[in-house]
């Protein structure tokens, strides 16, 4: 029994292996360097100077964590509904709806991007369209707007897929239980779907509010330069060496907002169902 | 005197799947009245409790409440509360917040919720365990926390599917006891579901024997046990030796080759009946006698009595009495013409055979154990 034990956790160690490789060589040590770069100057020397100089970039960072949590709030505001219907829709609107769902994310972020802006672009698609049925030209790309549509487009799949998965697992014996108890349909929602599927929905607040507050090409290329997000700065900072410092510190400012919001998140989820947050 | 119908169901019939669940069932169920459902797996008990909570709309036939046809009405405007079969205790409330839940959709004062639910616990002997979670109770506390539930919406009728199924044989004695004491005080009418045929005779006012979707018997527990209307309710209520005669004429009936007085009259001249005879009512004779003769197989020691299977021309029959009798023994039979109780034959006839492969007949017929998946262990500590 004993050789047998140690055997197999020897062998489970083995299976390990590749991927403790890989965790140092591109997460551990990545982030190591992050965080040297952050606490030391040019010549090595360790400082805060990085760190106290961020101060200049509060805008960028209120900017972006402002434009995450809206595009996050109406990815929930339309994800759930939609996530809610598929659960209950018949099963071949449910795989069409899915498969709508799932094929933008089968294709490249960039050309998801690009093609939003094809179709946005002042001589876009909608834009022709509009003149072409006698109304004027309205400017979306370069606004604000555009960078939060552009946020909605590419991480509403994140956000429905999660509550969507949650919600088919839910047994219809809690739903009956309820209306048995004397709910409406609404109080059945507000009282037991919505509270047993907070999982999701916290799990899909963070996979939509995480790279939307970390993206860099969407600001650019639907913002029109107009909007610094923290993703762009860092960026920037990040293309000349002299400016690495500063950049480390501001992704290593970011993170530790990431992780608090993660964590504040993961409080919200019951420790008992939870399971699907990071 | 009789109370006024409260729930009719009246011509019911359910398929799923182009199969036939319930067929034509037709059901008074009165005011302040235990009823049970009784009947082997897959009868279609749950469906006809699910018809009666809303849950289900039959795809013929009508529920009628107090007099108004209520097929449309959604379960949450169903003066009914129900014991789910697997409980459905909600996983993200505390067991007080589970049993508050339908108090709190009828929006009453914290402070009248706050006795209701205590009342509720020690009803059901689960006081200070309040905060704790559904999921870290034992089966049988999940269980006393839905029937709590239920019970505390102080509904006009309780439906329970099977609410005792997962407790320990001496739990189930006393929450059995426990529910009855709870339906005298509360007048409140059960609709209870059960494979167990002494739980339902113990229970009930009125029994309710289903098979394959349709009602076999409807009856008091003493009228389903002496005067059973089939082989079938004859042989899922106790034990009963099921034999093959022919009705001669009205009062003499043929079995095992002999003719018998009985009390039974009306059926066709030599029509082919089941004959339907509990053990408790053979008496062992001497051979001399006997009006059958045969020779004991096997005797087992119940307690009050001795279970004895006698071979009578390779028909095996089971006795049960108090007096001894020695295997291998050659013993007469003696029958009453009031213990013969003649049935006509029915589709369910030639499922039942004799006792010679008792056991396994039981468990094919009844399932009873079958159900029984949680282990009932019970933790008072706390
Ligand atoms: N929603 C459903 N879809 C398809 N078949 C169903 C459904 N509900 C019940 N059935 C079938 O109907 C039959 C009767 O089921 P029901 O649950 O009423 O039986 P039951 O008498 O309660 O049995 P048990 O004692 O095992 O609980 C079974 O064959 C079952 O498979
Ligand atoms: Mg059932």
């Amino acid at each position: 029994m004993r050789s047998n034990v140690r055997y197999r956790s020897l062998l489970e160690r083995a299976a390990a292996a590749p991927h403790m490789v890989w965790s140092i060589l591109f997460i551990v040590a990545p982030l190591f360097f992050v965080l040297y770069f952050a606490i030391t100057d040019a010549e090595g020397h360790i400082t805060l100077n990085n760190l106290a100089s961020l101060t200049d970039y509060s805008n960028i960072f209120l900017l972006s964590v402002s434009f995450a949590l809206i595009a996050t709030i109406i990815c929930l505001l339309i994800g759930y509904p939609l996530a809610y219907f598929m659960s209950r829709t018949g099963k071949t609107t449910r795989r069409v709806l899915l498969l709508l769902l799932m094929l933008p994310m089968w294709i490249s972020l960039l050309i998801r991007t690009y093609s939003l802006m094809a179709l946005l672009d002042n001589g876009g698609l909608l834009n022709s369209l509009l003149v072409s049925l006698g109304f004027g030209r309205i400017r979306i790309i370069g606004t604000g707007g555009a960078v939060i549509l552009g946020m909605i487009y590419d991480f509403l799949p994140y956000m429905v897929l999660p509550i969507y998965t949650v919600l088919t697992k839910l047994d219809p014996r809690y739903i009956e239980a309820a209306a048995d108890l004397g709910c409406n349909s609404l109080q059945v929602l507000g009282k037991v779907i919505i509270p047993l599927s907070l999982p999701g929905v916290i799990s899909g607040i963070t996979m939509v509010f995480v790279p939307s507050i970390s993206t860099f090409y969407i600001s650019q290329k639907l913002g029109g330069g107009a909007f610094d997000l923290i993703g762009d700065t860092i960026e920037r900072q990040f293309q000349h060496p002299s400016t690495y410092h500063t950049g480390a510190a501001i992704s290593l400012v970011m993170m530790i907002l990431i992780i608090i919001s993660v964590a504040i998140m993961n409080r919200f989820s019951d420790s008992n169902s939870g399971g699907f947050v990071v | 005197m009789e109370k006024p119908v409260l729930i009719r169901l009246k011509g019911i019939s359910k398929s799923f799947d182009g199969e036939t669940v319930l067929d034509n069932i037709d059901l008074d169920i009165h005011d302040e009245e235990f009823i049970t459902l009784l009947g082997p797996s897959g009868c279609g008990k749950t469906t006809t409790l699910r018809i009666i909570g809303g849950f289900e709309t039959p795809d013929s036939g009508d529920v009628f409440f107090e007099g108004k046809r209520i097929n449309d009405l959604p379960p949450y405007r169903r003066q009914v509360n129900t014991v789910f079969q697997r409980y459905a205790l909600f996983p993200h409330l505390n067991v007080f917040e589970n049993i508050a839940f339908g108090l709190r959709i009828k929006k009453l004062s914290e402070k009248e919720i706050r006795t209701r639910v205590k009342e509720m616990l020690e009803l059901v002997n689960l006081r200070g365990f309040e905060k704790r979670h559904v999921s870290t109770l034992s089966g049988g506390q999940q269980q006393r926390v839905a029937i709590a539930r239920a019970l505390v919406n102080n509904p006009k009728v309780l439906l329970l599917d099977e609410p005792l199924a997962a407790l320990d044989l001496k739990l189930r004695k006393d929450m059995q006891n426990e529910l009855k004491n709870i339906q005298k005080k509360t007048h409140i009418t059960f609709i209870y579901v059960t494979h167990d045929q002494e739980e339902a005779l113990t229970m009930s006012d009125t029994v309710v024997v289903m098979a394959e979707g349709r009602i076999q018997q409807i009856g008091s527990p003493v009228d389903i046990y002496n005067e059973p209307v089939n082989a079938f309710s004859a042989d899922f209520i106790g034990e009963s030796n099921i034999i093959d005669g022919v009705m001669l004429e009205d009062y003499k009936a043929k079995f095992s080759g002999k003719v018998f007085d009985c009390l039974d009259f009306g059926f066709e001249k030599n029509e082919p009946v089941d004959i339907v005879i509990r053990p408790e009512d053979v008496d062992v004779v001497p051979v001399e006698r006997g009006m059958l003769v045969g020779k004991v197989v096997n005797v087992t020691f119940k307690g009050v009595h001795y279970e004895v299977i006698v071979d009578v021309d390779d028909y095996k029959w089971m006795i049960q009495t108090t007096d001894y009798v020695a295997p291998e023994a050659t013993i007469g039979i003696y029958i009453e013409p009031d213990a013969i109780h003649v049935m006509k034959k029915s589709k369910y006839s030639s499922l039942i055979g004799d006792y010679s492969s008792y056991s396994e007949e039981l468990e094919r017929l009844s399932d009873v154990d079958e159900i029984r998946e949680e282990p009932a262990e019970e933790r008072y500590a706390e």
